[in-house]
């Protein structure tokens, strides 16, 4: 029991439930608006934007959140407009970020461990300081989506159903987009550039899988989210392999889990059970 | 708001819109005025502006040039929102994900949240709107099934009660019976007339697929290449010769295809 009484991992307990609550409700909207290659966009554009901010001396995470919000600028009205080609458009942006994150690694001078660090995440060297902005980002999200959950729920649902209603369906897209930018920057540090994406759609996309209401999918989401964190976080100090990797481990084998128990891979089944009886 | 209601005599009053997207241009000068409660076809080939022309009722649509008057309120960039919660609206059935986390109840309930406003929460009242509406529509039982495991007849059935509860004045229909099956098809077309005359909402019902179209409609209007292109009573316009020179066939060629569509 020894491992909860070191300080360091007190905070990485502490930030795990808190980037695990923010990155699975995020995950949510990404699942339910069918836009995982805009969640790849942006993670991938905040690595390059750390980096950059690592090689030219600034704080990683002003980069990081500049460099999402940048991605979501282009890639938000492409989705918006629904012309969004995720294998095009996006791609070539995803592609793009992934090239300059490289770039920017390969220009720095000297030891490149604080950069691999970015690539990796080191959730047990996060400071009092990174739990502070998790935090705020984590009561953020959770309270706009509690806030304007009828909004969300609409918008995610059909988006030009929503504006047709009256919902300024535009505005909670890109509200979304900004949180989710947010969320990445301040998970960052903890789970690292390339992994980040997997611990936003993995929970979400097994809650996915295991209910036909909203509101619990936000519950499950969460749920698994800080499962995922903390499992890989004990698996991490246990047999001392990068916290990052375990985490996403973790959170890939729940979703495996949760497609084997899903009752929606009955609903063919149920479909055509329900069409004979209106033959009958 | 009620007062305003006694003062107009049409519900919606079009003068001369002009609407383009990028390089095409959508509407080049459209002019209509319909009546309150009102039940009107509009007809024409793909691509004729009959979308564009629902769109700048409910304001979704941008003007370029022209004067739109919906509910007694000129329509400008700013009162779009507020207007469109009075403007119900039913597209062509979208393929909803099987396992999407929500209800039949839960979608008609979204023709509410423009009323509701935010930060306010469906109450009781609220409720039983939504559930009239699909006792109206005939969807009860169905009412907490997933939105997703519902065919797409039952599907436009739950947009059409969403709209109701959204408790419009004004009711758009933007071909709500494409990809739908024959039976499904005429079930929405006698729904779409049974809510006209129990409620008297002004209708509009756009449709490029003339057995979709409620014979019994009050008017019909005929639009190509962005414009009005004839209206009338519909036993008097939707002659094979009109409908010849709108689709660009032959009199002889109507008549073979209106006789082959009568026997399918």
């Amino acid at each position: 029991m020894d491992i909860f009484t070191y300080p360091f991992m007190q905070n990485a307990i502490l930030s795990a439930f808190l980037g695990g609550i923010a990155c699975s409700t995020i995950g949510v909207f990404v699942v339910l608006m069918h836009m995982p290659f805009i969640g790849v966009c942006m993670s991938h554009a905040a690595f390059a934007g750390a980096l950059l901010g690592q090689w030219l001396g600034f704080n990683p995470m002003i980069g990081a959140f500049a460099f999402s919000l940048g991605a979501a600028a282009v890639v938000g009205p492409l989705a918006d407009r629904g012309e969004l080609n995720p294998e095009t458009s996006v791609g070539v942006i995803f592609s793009l970020m992934l090239g300059l994150a490289f770039l920017f690694m390969g220009l720095m001078s000297g030891p490149k461990s604080a950069a691999l660090e970015l690539l990796w995440g080191s959730i047990l060297t996060n400071t009092r300081g990174d739990i502070i902005i998790l935090g705020v980002v984590a009561v953020l999200v959770v309270g706009i989506v509690f806030l304007f959950y009828k909004e969300i729920q609409a918008t995610v649902f059909q988006r030009d159903m929503a504006r047709a209603v009256g919902i300024p369906a535009t505005l909670m897209l890109y509200s979304i987009l900004f949180l989710t930018g947010a969320t990445i920057t301040a998970s960052f540090s903890s789970i690292g550039g390339l992994l980040i994406f997997s611990l936003i759609l993995n929970p979400a996309a097994a809650a996915y899988q295991l209910t036909y209401n909203m509101k619990r999918m936000f519950f499950l989401s969460a749920g698994f989210g800080v499962l995922s964190t903390w499992v890989g976080l004990l698996f991490s100090y246990l047999f001392n392999i990068p916290s990052g990797a375990t985490i996403v481990v973790t959170s890939s084998v729940i979703f495996l889990i949760a497609v084997v128990f899903s009752p929606k891979r009955k609903v063919k089944r149920w479909q055509k059970e329900s069409s004979a009886e209106n033959v009958t | 708001m009620t007062d305003v209601t006694s003062l107009y005599t049409h519900s919606i009053d079009i003068e001369n819109a002009v609407v383009s997207y990028r390089e095409d241009i959508a509407l080049r000068g459209v002019s209509i005025k319909v009546i309150n409660g009102e039940f009107i076809g509009i007809v024409g080939p793909n691509g004729a502006g009959k979308t564009t022309l629902l769109t700048i009722v409910n304001g979704m649509g941008k003007l370029l040039q022209g004067r739109v008057s919906v509910l007694g309120h000129a329509l400008t960039p700013g009162n779009g929102h507020s207007l469109r919660k009075k403007v119900g609206y039913v597209a062509q059935a979208e393929n909803i994900d099987p396992r999407m986390p929500m209800n039949v109840r839960e979608v008609a309930m979204i023709g509410r949240y423009g009323r509701l406003g935010l930060f306010h929460r469906p109450g009781k009242a609220d409720w039983q709107i939504v559930d009239t509406a699909l006792e109206l529509v005939g969807m009860t039982h169905l009412a907490r099934r997933p939105i997703g495991h519902l065919s797409g007849g039952e599907q436009q059935r739950v947009a059409i009660a969403r709209c109701l509860a959204q408790e419009p004045e004004i009711f758009l229909l933007d071909e709500p019976t494409a990809s739908l099956d024959w039976k499904a098809k005429t079930d929405i077309m006698e729904l779409v007339k049974r809510i006209h005359d129990l409620r008297k909402l002004t209708t509009l019902f756009v449709t490029h697929d003339l057995s979709a179209l409620p014979v019994s409609c009050d008017r019909v209007v005929l639009m190509k290449d962005g414009l009005i292109w004839d209206e009338g009573l519909p036993g008097e316009l939707l002659t094979s010769e009109t409908l010849g020179q709108l689709y660009d066939l032959t009199v002889a060629e109507v008549e073979k295809r209106r006789g082959e569509a009568a026997l399918a």
